[in-house]
């Protein structure tokens, strides 16, 4: 039971750590001023969230570990975050699709985990959906400007999501943290969310002109920690600091 | 069931609204809604605070404030941070609305009207420089996470709105 809940709330907040990175990496970076800031935001949203989970994590793990030390001092395997998250900014099309792909599942998921027996979850999922509402709202926005914009947008948005699709699946595959938490009636789940899912990707896709990909083939593995390539590097970065001056607080 | 009562011994109050946050020095964090809970309990006071977005760095400096002002009136004192339950701009106080809008920051309208600034570009926020409401949204995502970056079409000053938060 405690393996199984500590499992499954770094199932959660690895997502959230690792899609925080790679909003932060925009910080200076951003295609506007505006932009930049939101991006920022939206990372420093989704690092909150995660001390949240890690702080309770630590608790459940109860080997005088911290926070930190869950969020910076494991290794690429021990990352149980969906693919579609570590996925590189390349052009900004691809930043908000990714972005897009994960915000209508973090709601979906957010809006069930409320109902979770474990206290402790409900209320950070209570925090976190008012906070996601809006990460959603602002990706979706983008899809459409990007999708119904000029010839090169929409190009550049249709290619990003169909570049990103084949990571969409693994969101609602169970990880066996997951089946036990779902039997307890605290975990979510996420092969009910799939439906609802597509449903309302499907939807922004075509109001924004754009179609929506037909491919069946589907990666997974982040959540068995198995990752692709673009971990390390992220990692790297990630854990430059308390790698190279080990415990430094500031 | 959660209560969303606060539980302030009206002996702190003074000394917790003088604590004001960081961020927006004009507002005290008891206009702002943050403190849940303020009790003495065998001579030590029991604060509990609760964030109003999970990432704000606000919240460790307003938790040692707190602690630095009691200890000023002569208080030991713990602080423990709360999520359930969560924040809401409806907590924010009327005089901490007059506050924010004097210090030229738009105070949050109702969840509806906030959908239509934020969603669908309907004037509807007031100017804290000129009070026209011919007001458009710049971005979603202001200077804090709890703002949007707006502009006024009559006055043309830029201006931050507080999002309503439900």
């Amino acid at each position: 039971m405690k393996d199984n809940l500590y499992q499954y709330i770094l199932g959660i907040a690895d997502n959230s750590l690792i899609l925080g990175q790679r909003m932060g990496e925009l910080c200076g970076h951003g295609p506007s001023l505006e932009t930049d800031i939101a991006c920022t935001n939206i990372s420093l949203d989704l690092f909150g969230q995660v001390r949240s989970y890690y702080h309770y994590a630590a608790k459940i793990a109860g080997d005088g570990r911290t926070e930190d030390d869950i969020a910076m001092l494991r290794k690429e395997r021990e990352y149980v975050n969906v693919l579609l998250v570590e996925q590189p900014n390349t052009d900004f099309a691809n930043t908000m699709a990714r972005h897009f792909l994960f915000d209508v599942y973090h709601f979906l998921f957010l809006t069930e985990l409320k109902k979770s027996k474990d206290m402790t979850l409900a209320a950070i999922a209570t925090k976190c959906i008012k906070e996601v509402s809006y990460h959603q709202r602002f990706s979706s926005d983008w899809i459409r400007r990007l999708g119904d914009g000029t010839e090169e947008s929409q190009m550049r948005m249709q290619a990003a999501i169909n570049d990103l699709w084949t990571y969409t699946d693994e969101l609602f595959h169970q990880t066996e943290a997951d089946k036990a938490m779902v039997s307890e009636g605290i975990g979510v789940d996420v092969t009910k969310l799939k439906a609802a899912y597509y449903e309302k990707v499907n939807t922004i896709l075509e109001e924004s002109t754009l179609s929506v990909p037909e491919s069946k083939y589907f990666q997974r593995g982040g959540k068995m920690g198995i990752h692709t390539e673009h971990m390390g590097f992220l990692l790297a970065e990630l854990q430059y600091m308390q790698r190279t001056y080990p415990n430094m607080e500031w | 069931m959660v209560t969303t009562e606060q539980n302030i011994d009206p002996k702190l109050i003074p000394i917790l609204e003088a604590v004001s946050d960081p961020e927006i020095p004009v507002l005290s964090i008891m206009d702002m809604g943050v403190v849940r809970t303020a009790v003495i309990q065998n001579e030590i006071v029991k604060v509990q605070i609760t964030p109003t977005y999970s990432g704000c760095p606000a919240m460790d400096v307003i938790g040692d404030d707190i602690k630095k002002a009691l200890e000023d009136a002569g208080y030991k004192s713990e602080i423990e941070l709360i999520l359930s339950p969560a924040w809401t701009t409806d907590w924010i106080t009327p005089r901490g609305r007059k506050a924010l809008e004097d210090y030229g920051i738009a105070a949050p309208l109702g969840a509806e009207a906030d959908k239509d600034v934020l969603l669908h570009g309907k004037r509807l926020v007031k100017c804290p420089q000129c009070g026209s409401t011919n007001t458009k949204m710049v971005s979603q995502f202001g200077s804090t996470a709890c703002k949007a970056q707006f502009q006024c079409d009559d006055c043309l000053e830029p201006f931050d709105y507080f999002k309503c938060l439900k």
